[in-house]
């Protein structure tokens, strides 16, 4: 059962804001969801290995080669803010 | 002539042989677009002046005498997932919805290099995260055989471009369904290609285990071409198959008889429109009159799917969507006390309600605590789904379904209940669970409004696919028919 | 005060020494403008995808192998979700519970006991950016952010909870970096980042088996400071206890200015990576005889080293280990010893003189100005009675700090040694005559008198003349 005070350490973690309504609708349709999941549980898998991959590739690798960089300008066109050559954001702590 | 209704393989044949030109067609399309887009919104962002400018540029080449590449001088439409250089790339969310990326995706840069026609960048439900393009942090797009509903999603507005004429062919992505449902919602044929056929560098990851880019199209003719362009290794995407995939287009036979086709019962079952399944059972018949073996088979853990996809998914996309901060690029809340506030008001006021409920679901499964019990249990249910359809696979040649459990369904109609939205891609997402190819091709109408049939592939069998469903579509006629626009 | 005992874990990070980055053709140099070594993949930027870098998996195993790990059979990437500005996906591509090596060691000395330490895990990961702020992160307004560094391959390497003083942690530290530039897959700079060390403590009344409540130490960026803090935790830790107070479980962060450790509380939520398989990766299957071959190219380690040293060179084993404990002075020393056969008189210079200046003056050897040709030569001078030993040390002194050659020293300071007879005899009348006294002592049987007599002639030489001449004809001046 996820209640108001799991969504909002769910949403810290996710680093939402939500608000006291949005608190409660997220805390009813995640219990929904996962109470819909809880059909797997019907499944013994304790022999099962999981599938994180479909494709049975291994070992791809790239060459240890240097490739172009971005120019700095294009590197920070798309900046909500900036300073010189800098990503600028607010205060840390 | 209506040269947007014409296919890639036709408009070719006439550009090769100079009874058009490639700025010709890209006009018509556009002034199809001018007459139809108002409807039916299917593009975020339209790209007329360079689609013009790269048009003239295949009209010199054809006039200088140069072999041209089978899409040249076709208009494209790109879901607006897939990152274009110097175009506004949105993910139709507000987050992204100033972010010009400074690269191209792989298959972006195939379309180039074929001298394809880019017309815009089409509508979405945001990040991909839907099954109506209803979440679309924009606007809705509409289904251009009713505009009252909804085109299917998230591609839907490459769906419904190709089925307006807005477009000839399009690109859409496919995590749980995406490409295939609205395929069927809009009438067209669209290619969930095998995990790993075609490359994900530039498309905006949802949940990278699962996305796979594909084609739209208005024929299975054209869906070969277009799959042929865009799939082959990509050494920028570790995920991707290597070695050469053959040309596609060599499937396309009238012949599929011996073929064998098994109908898992649990597709044909609860859930499933009655008049859908009717359409379905014609559709087999007119396979099975061409000769196909046609069986009815089970893919047992099938009903696990849907709670299976709705924990991975969301869990990969709780991940691939951190890094929406405000701090690169996208949308930044200006009000915000420190850094930590700044992404949490940037994260709230820049998703939209149901990529943050993804994101709430998918990191809820992956905290301490739970992981074991969500994640990792799907993962090993994972297991179970793909060794049905390798099972299945080692009696039958492809499955074969509906691709949604009923025909477009009116805006609004699901929108309060995610389970509810959740249910349209029933049919869709074992597919992607498994890994394997899946096609959509209109099937037949109900109440004037397009079903899809899915043809379910080995991994790398979409030459069978492609070639069950180009007979089917020779033989049959609903390919000709088109909406009242 | 009970007697307590100090348990001690480190996590250290190297930064490898390839041309590009983990996962994109990047380049990793150091020192370019803010943002101008970035690419789309380690940007972050929206549907860029990784591709490893084959070299930094090569790089991994060869350090693990120098440090006695065992190479998993199979091995994957995991992501480590969290959000901090200078992480542009917020998750590090990481390794989580099939990291490329574990079950390691290596061997320390301190105090002339050996001991094992256990190395849990290597790991692989990707590195993170650079904040910039004004004044510090507290105070400051705003940040700035620099990617250049996001992507540089990084290796972990976790040790057991081995260690049981800060001296412990210390010639661990040591140790491990000495192996790891040996294998030449990192410069191990803590000047410069590629190599820094966290360090979890934690005390425990001696005797009771459970460990005590640890805390983790981060950002010091010394050798010293890792000794300085972990003493210092292992004070403050005792002092809660003593004062019947409770160790909190924590961060804290070792301020140098002040000689003391802080927490470091935020509103941080608890930690929770939320570590899960990195779906853009694919796993890892790592051939046995690939491992063999990267075993063929580990270059002879410290240990090895530090025997043939005491084999070959005659050396006792804490010159030897002294010698071998960086590269670049086993290197400097073998240079020495191939144009100066006395193998003995180069440690011995370099345990003493040299090391002392180098400490005195916080430089590498490597910086160091007086090269082995210009030791060896001095040494030669030594040998040919140009200059005594005791001028030797002046000669030494100005070439560290002038990068001059010891004959060129010698010489602009008339430092040459005195070894005529004639002129020492004259001095030692002059002396003898000064000092009737001194002289009736010796005669008298008091042998220390010589010495005295001896410091005479060479203060009025400016220590120039020869010692042993000085003593002999002395000798013989007084016995006549």
């Amino acid at each position: 059962m996820i209640t108001i005070r799991d969504v909002e350490h769910v949403a810290l973690l996710a680093r939402l804001e939500l608000n006291e309504e949005e608190k409660k609708t997220y805390a009813r349709q995640l219990n929904a969801i996962l109470e819909y999941a809880g059909m797997l549980n019907e499944l013994d898998t304790a022999d099962v290995p999981p599938t994180a991959h479909v494709l049975p590739l291994q070992n791809v690798f790239r060459e240890d080669r240097v490739g172009a960089h971005m120019p700095p300008e294009e590197v920070l066109a798309n900046a909500p803010e900036r300073e010189d050559r800098y990503f600028k954001v607010p205060k840390i702590m | 002539m209506e040269l947007h209704y014409l296919s890639a393989h036709e408009l070719h044949g006439m550009l090769v042989k100079k009874e058009i030109s490639a700025a010709e067609i890209c006009a018509d399309v556009f002034q199809r677009i001018d007459r139809t887009e108002e409807r039916i919104k299917a593009f975020v962002t339209l790209t007329r002046e360079e689609a013009l400018a790269r048009a003239r540029e295949v009209d010199k080449k054809i006039a200088a005498g140069e072999e041209i590449h089978p899409l040249a001088g076709i208009p494209v439409a790109v879901k607006d997932n897939m990152c274009t250089r110097g175009v506004r790339t949105t993910c139709s969310s507000k987050i992204l919805s100033n972010f010009i990326p400074p690269y191209n995706a792989t298959v972006v840069e195939k379309l180039m290099q074929a001298d394809a026609v880019m017309v815009g960048k089409t509508n979405l439900d945001e990040f991909a995260m839907g099954s109506s393009t209803e979440n679309s942090g924009f606007f809705t797009t509409a289904n251009p055989w009713d505009t009252e509903r909804v085109p299917g999603g998230s591609s839907g507005g490459s769906a419904a471009a190709v089925a307006a004429g807005e477009a000839v062919l399009a690109l859409g992505s496919d995590t749980g369904g995406s490409i295939r449902q609205p395929a069927a919602l809009c009438g067209v044929v669209g290619l969930k290609p095998t995990y790993g056929a075609v490359s994900r560098y530039g498309l905006v990851a949802f949940a990278s285990s699962l996305d796979q880019i594909g084609p739209f199209t208005r024929d299975v003719e054209d869906c070969a071409r277009l799959f042929n362009a865009i799939c082959g290794h990509d050494p920028l995407d570790s995920t991707s198959a290597p070695g050469k995939q053959p040309d596609y287009t060599g499937f396309l036979t009238d012949d599929i008889k011996g073929l064998k086709i098994g109908v898992p019962a649990e597709y044909m079952g609860e859930g499933i429109d009655p008049a859908v399944k009717e359409v379905i059972g014609r559709a087999m018949k007119q396979l099975a009159a061409l000769g196909v073996e046609i069986e009815e088979t089970s893919l047992p853990h099938s009903r696990y799917a849907l709670p299976t996809y709705y924990l991975i998914a969301p869990a990969e996309a709780s991940s691939n969507l951190a890094r929406y901060d405000g701090v690169r690029y996208g949308y930044r809340a200006e009000d915000a006390a420190d850094v930590v506030d700044m992404f949490m008001k940037t994260r709230s006021r820049g998703f939209g309600t149901e990529v943050k409920r993804r994101i709430m679901l998918g990191t809820y499964a992956l905290s301490a605590g739970y992981y074991d019990a969500y994640y990792l249990k799907a993962l090993k249910v994972r297991t179970l789904i793909k060794q049905d359809f390798d099972r299945a696979f080692e009696r039958f040649d492809a499955l074969l379904s509906p691709t949604a459990p009923s025909p477009a369904f009116k805006r609004g109609e699901k929108t309060d209940d995610p389970l509810q939205m959740y249910m349209s891609d029933i049919c869709t997402l074992a597919v992607n669970l498994a890994g394997v190819p899946g096609i959509s091709l209109p099937a037949g109408f109900v109440d004037g409004l397009p079903v899809g049939m899915q043809l379910i592939g080995k991994p790398f069998g979409e030459g069978t696919l492609l070639r069950l469903a180009y007979a089917f579509e020779q033989h049959t006629d609903h390919k000709s028919r088109r909406p009242a626009l | 005060m009970a007697d307590y005992e100090t348990i001690i874990g480190l996590e250290v990070h190297v930064e490898l020494k390839t041309n590009s980055k983990i996962f994109c053709p990047s380049t990793t140099e150091f020192g370019a403008g803010p943002n101008t070594h970035v690419c789309p993949v380690c940007l972050g930027l929206p549907g860029t995808l990784p591709v490893l870098n084959k070299k930094v998996l090569a790089y991994a195993i060869k350090a693990a192998l120098a440090l006695n790990c065992q190479i998993a059979e199979y091995s994957k990437f995991d992501r480590k979700n969290y959000y901090y500005p200078d992480l542009p996906k917020n998750y590090q591509i990481s390794q989580y519970d099939l990291p490329i090596a574990e079950h390691g060691h290596l061997d320390i000395e301190v105090d002339g006991r050996e001991k094992r330490i256990g190395i849990t895990r290597l790991h692989m990961e990707e590195d993170a950016g650079k904040l910039v702020h004004q004044g510090n992160i507290t105070t400051s307004p705003y940040s700035l952010v620099d990617y250049n560094r996001t992507g540089v391959p990084l290796i972990e390497i976790v040790s057991e909870p081995d260690m049981r003083s800060p001296e412990e942690a210390r010639a661990y530290l040591d140790k491990l970096k000495a192996i790891i530039a040996y294998t030449g897959v990192s410069d191990c700079k803590m000047e410069e980042g590629s190599l820094r060390c966290d360090a979890n403590i934690s005390v425990r009344p001696r005797g009771t088996k459970e460990f005590g409540t640890k805390s983790e130490i981060k950002n010091m960026n010394s050798f010293r400071a890792l000794q300085r803090a972990l003493a210092y935790e292992v004070e403050r830790q005792i002092a809660v206890l003593e004062d019947g107070g409770r160790i909190v479980q924590e961060t804290r962060t070792w301020d140098e200015a002040r000689g003391e450790t802080r927490s470091m509380r935020s509103k941080e939520e608890a930690h929770d990576y939320r570590y899960f398989p990195e779906p853009d990766l694919v796993p890892l299957v790592i051939d046995r005889q690939w491992v063999e071959e990267i075993r063929a190219t580990l270059p002879e380690l410290p240990d090895q080293r530090r025997q043939r040293y005491m084999r070959l060179y005659d050396l006792p084993s804490y010159d030897a280990a002294v010698l071998t404990s960086s590269l670049e002075m086993a290197e400097y020393y073998e240079a020495c010893v191939a144009m100066y056969p006395n193998a003995k008189a180069v440690s011995n210079w370099m345990m003493g003189d040299l090391s002392r200046l180098l400490n005195a003056a916080n430089m590498d050897i490597t910086a160091c100005r007086v090269r082995p040709d210009n030791l060896t030569g001095m040494l030669k001078l030594i040998d040919q009675g140009t200059i005594s030993g005791k001028i030797a040390k002046t000669v030494f002194e100005e070439m560290f700090n002038t990068g001059k050659d010891a004959a060129q020293v010698v010489k602009e300071k008339g430092l040459v040694q005195i070894s005529d007879a004639g002129a020492i005899t004259a001095v030692i009348d002059q002396v003898l005559a000064g000092n009737p006294k001194v002289v009736e002592d010796y005669r008298a049987g008091k042998d220390k008198a010589l010495g005295f007599l001896v410091g005479q002639v060479m203060k009025t030489t400016r220590g120039k003349a020869n010692p042993e001449l000085v003593n002999k004809l002395l000798r013989e001046k007084l016995q006549a």
